[in-house]
């Protein structure tokens, strides 16, 4: 009885954070049904991961952005001209893969920089700021793209960053081997994890939860991982976009909430002013992190030409609102200060399982919109009311 | 038989841990005017905020009896549409908007829904004959000094036939003339039968003024004073009902060690403003004392605490800063931290917390580098320091994870004291350390500093509350326009002396 009394105020308690959880694992358990398992097969599933990595890494970038009071409009085209320009580099310059991915990032970098340029030392609304880039990033990719049209890319490795796999080694039981071990290590990094955080908190004598919830959460996590990767392994195995995801977010979720940077970020987000009071640069940060959401923009052009395996002239059309989008599903306040790195990736899971659920069941294009919409404000209200109720 | 317009009944107010007012009765006779005194944080902003409906019917106990009717006011509006005006301390005008478009804002001149400017500008030029002031109604109320648009208010505030005026510090930010002005205003609205409450510190003024007194003091009615009683002193009496000794810790021994922190010729010019804030300064803190900064609101000395703190307004210094024999300069506000300066604002809401962030967070935000270890937070040792700092500031809250937003006043307060003493500052500088916090809580803080200066550091305490700069500097500077118009050491300073300077 204490065992349940426990959960039932820890649900309560978080749930504004398990909230996105739940509805996306009702939204991908409703589909499953509807499509007959076809939703949670090994294929759909690897197919909707895939699709949803160039968003979901914008989003991760976005969700920073609007920590921070910004927001960058330019994204989508800054994707979409730099994907051209690595085609270019790749097709028409002959460099390599290994110089051309770095060079690409770089780039972003640099654009991000000026974006942070015009918002922190102008004074530029980043709105207007990022408008003005989004216009100018378009032409920029039709000027580009004007000789040649779409422009092919036959290089394997690149390609293989949006199509590939990691490679199998062997095959277990019908099974992806590589993909298993890794998805084991995750577990084991998890468990790992969750053990030391327990073991550091009890050496200070601050309360944890008692050793029957600690268990079944583990034990539910590590399920769920395993589940995934068993789907996945037996298909095609983990592809090379979901191990790029997920080090984008491991790397973001390290950053926003185990480092001084993180911490800064949020400060200048909560109240500028009081951070600008605490020593906290908050030119610095906005550099910070406007440099990196251009970088992510170069990451998701790499990502969706790698896939389209090509560099079309209507690339990265929209990106910034799909972003946006998902970092509001997955709780980000435009309010500032308020949203996690791991919400932004659920958000945009909830919009792709949206986008593949409907294409399964044959829903029509308009209607489509008009839900993706509709559970677009729906996450939004959810937040707003819990945020109002918690203490 | 005597004609009340208002009789507020047995008033209680309680937010969460402090009852901010309890069974206050409070009477206006219609035609008077009527002062309404107390101490920063006696409830007298309260009490009015339950009057006008800020605090609506339901969200306190007792009763409002208003032109003979039990009233239950549940927005401003209720209170507005029966004749109810406040003017606060802080102005609600629109800057960018003129004066017409200012006075009938929320009551506009209409005739099937749009607007009849011309209409408009014409009453207001009839409002503003009644308050006498001669602008041109398409004035922008940013162009308008203080004293015009609380002139520009009062208009507003006319325009809705009010019956019941209630001015809150009128005065406060105005120089003499302008007061003098509005005083008299005041008694020819007298004379045309509004009733008119206003609180006010000004006890010169009160007593010039007010046809009858009422005093309260934490939270409770004391008395109300009769025309003939109105004096200063029996003011004073009742509004402190204590020494000033109860008020403030007594400190153990002096131990004054050489100077820390020196300003020469320190000028400070903020090129938005298009003026200078700080003109030509001197002054010297020691180890081990606190130093009192006293002037009227506006003289200069927040933008001169500022200054000192690596500059976050980006004003044009000029001068010498010495921090112990060194001279220095600060890029950025972590440069002064670094050299161990604090600042404490004044404003804790606006830019001192983060109030979506919890206790933990806040304590540690200025110090980041004292609970990482390259770079990585250690969230356990940022546990221990928040609790530390609950602990040994006494801060009430349900825990740690409290979001800094939900506490009040006084608790905030501690959490942003917290913050800075995590620093470990040598010198410390608070502005405005008690604005607006309960008594205990008052005493708390300043049993703080007195541990603190024990402990050799510096205390530049800025304070428009005369008592507190009386009670606890070492030495005072009294500073007017921008200007350090005097120093009093601790035995020679009294409420007189810097009012004079303060006023100069």
């Amino acid at each position: 009885m204490k065992f349940v009394n426990e959960a039932r105020t820890l649900i309560k308690d978080n749930i504004r954070d398990y909230g996105m959880y739940i509805a996306l694992f009702i939204i991908m358990l409703t589909f499953n049904f509807l499509t007959d398992g076809l939703f949670m097969s090994s294929r759909n599933i690897s197919n909707l991961i895939d699709s949803a990595g160039y968003i979901a890494v914008l989003a991760v970038g976005m969700t920073l952005v609007i920590v921070i009071r910004h927001i960058d409009l330019s994204v989508g085209y800054v994707a979409g001209f730099l994907g051209a320009i690595a085609a270019i580099l790749l097709m028409q310059h002959g460099v390599p893969v290994y110089l051309t991915i770095p060079i690409i990032l770089g780039i972003g970098i640099v654009i991000g920089l000026f974006n942070g340029f015009l918002i922190a030392q102008i004074g530029i609304p980043a709105f207007v700021a990022s408008l003005a880039g989004m216009l100018i990033f378009r032409g920029a990719l039709l000027q580009v793209t004007e000789g040649t049209g779409t422009i092919i890319i036959q290089n394997a490795t690149f390609n293989a960053l949006g199509n590939g796999f990691i490679p199998s080694i062997t095959e277990v039981g019908g099974l992806h081997l590589l993909s298993l071990i890794v998805g084991l290590l995750g577990i084991g990094f998890y468990i790992y994890g969750e053990l030391k955080t327990r073991h550091d908190k009890q050496k200070y004598n601050f309360e944890v939860v008692s050793f029957g919830i600690f268990l079944l959460k583990l034990i539910f996590v590590s399920a769920i991982i395993g589940y995934l990767t068993w789907i996945l392994a037996g298909y095609n195995g983990f592809s090379w976009t979901m191990m790029i995801v997920l080090a984008v977010v491991v790397i973001y979720h390290f950053i926003s909430t185990k480092t001084v940077l993180g911490r800064q970020i949020y400060a200048v987000g909560s109240n500028p002013e009081a951070a600008h009071l605490s020593g906290i640069n908050v030119k610095k940060i906005t550099y910070l992190v406007m440099a990196s959401m251009s970088m992510l923009a170069a990451l998701s052009g790499i990502l969706y030409t790698a896939r389209l395996q090509s560099a079309t002239t209507t690339a990265g059309m929209l990106f910034e609102l799909d972003a946006i989008a998902a970092a509001y599903v997955g709780g980000v306040s435009s309010a500032g200060g308020v949203g996690k790195v791991t919400g932004a990736i659920i958000g945009a899971i909830v919009m792709a399982s949206l986008t593949s659920g409907m294409n399964l069941l044959g829903v029509g294009i308009s209607y489509q919109y008009m839900i993706r919409g509709a559970v677009l404000a729906g996450a939004v209200i959810f937040d707003v009311i819990t945020r109002k109720k918690s203490k | 038989m005597v004609d009340y317009i208002l009789e507020m009944h047995n008033i209680t107010k309680t937010f969460p841990g402090v009852k901010a007012l309890s069974q206050v009765n409070f009477k206006v006779e219609r035609g008077e005017i009527h002062c309404l005194i107390g101490e920063n944080g006696a409830g007298k902003s309260t009490l009015m905020k339950v009057l006008s409906g800020v605090y609506r019917y339901g969200e306190y106990e007792g009763d409002i009896v208003y032109d003979g009717k039990v009233q239950q006011f549940n927005k401003i509006n209720d209170s507005v549409d029966a004749g109810i005006a406040i003017i606060y301390q802080e102005l609600a005008l629109f800057p960018d908007l003129s004066v017409y478009e200012n006075i009938y804002m929320g009551n506009e001149v209409k005739a099937n829904g749009v607007i009849n400017w011309n209409k408009t500008i014409v009453k207001a030029k009839e409002m503003l004959d009644k308050v006498n002031l001669k602008v041109n109604p398409e004035t922008l109320i940013k162009d308008l000094g203080v004293g015009k648009q609380q002139l520009v208010e009062i208009a507003k505030a006319l325009s809705k036939h009010v019956k019941l005026l209630i001015l809150d510090e009128p005065t406060a930010a105005l120089n003499e003339d302008d007061s003098e002005n509005l005083l008299e205003l005041i008694k020819q609205l007298k004379q045309q039968g509004i009733t008119c409450i206003m609180i006010s510190h000004k006890l010169k003024e009160v007593v010039a003024i007010a046809d009858k007194a009422t005093i309260l003091r934490d939270g409770q009615t004391i008395c109300t004073l009769e025309k003939d009683e109105i004096e200063e002193r029996t003011i004073i009496k009742h509004m402190v009902g204590r020494e000033i000794s109860d008020i403030y810790p007594k400190r153990p021994e002096k131990n004054i060690g050489d100077r820390v922190l020196e300003l020469h010729n320190w000028s400070a010019y903020d090129p938005q403003l298009g003026r200078a804030v700080v003109k030509k300064a001197d002054l010297y803190v020691r180890k081990g004392e606190i130093i009192g900064l006293a002037g009227l609101m506006g003289s200069g000395r927040t933008e001169l605490a500022l200054s000192i703190f690596g500059n976050p307004k980006n004003y044009k210094l000029q001068g010498d800063l010495v921090l112990n024999g060194q001279p220095q300069t600060f890029k950025h506000t972590s440069d002064a931290i670094e050299a161990g300066i604090a600042y404490v604002t004044e404003d804790r809401k606006g830019n001192g917390l983060f109030l979506l962030q919890d206790i933990t967070q806040n304590v540690s935000a200025a110090k980041l580098t004292g609970i990482s270890n390259k770079g990585i937070i250690n969230d356990n040792e940022e546990i221990k320091v928040a609790e530390h700092y609950k602990q040994a500031l006494h801060i009430k809250a349900s825990s740690i994870e409290q979001l800094v937003g939900k506490l009040s006043g006084g608790n905030q307060q501690k959490v942003s004291l917290g913050k800075w003493l995590f620093v470990g500052p040598n010198i410390l500088i608070l502005d405005e350390p008690t604005r607006g916090i309960d008594v205990g809580a008052k005493f708390e803080i300043y049993t703080v500093m007195n541990e603190l200066i024990d402990k050799g550091m510096s205390i530049i305490m800025i304070s428009s509350e005369l008592g507190e700069v009386l009670g606890m500097s070492d030495r005072v500077y009294v500073m007017a326009e921008g200007e350090i118009k005097g120093e009093l050491s601790a035995e020679r300073a009294d409420q007189e002396k810097i009012m004079e300077l303060a006023t100069q």
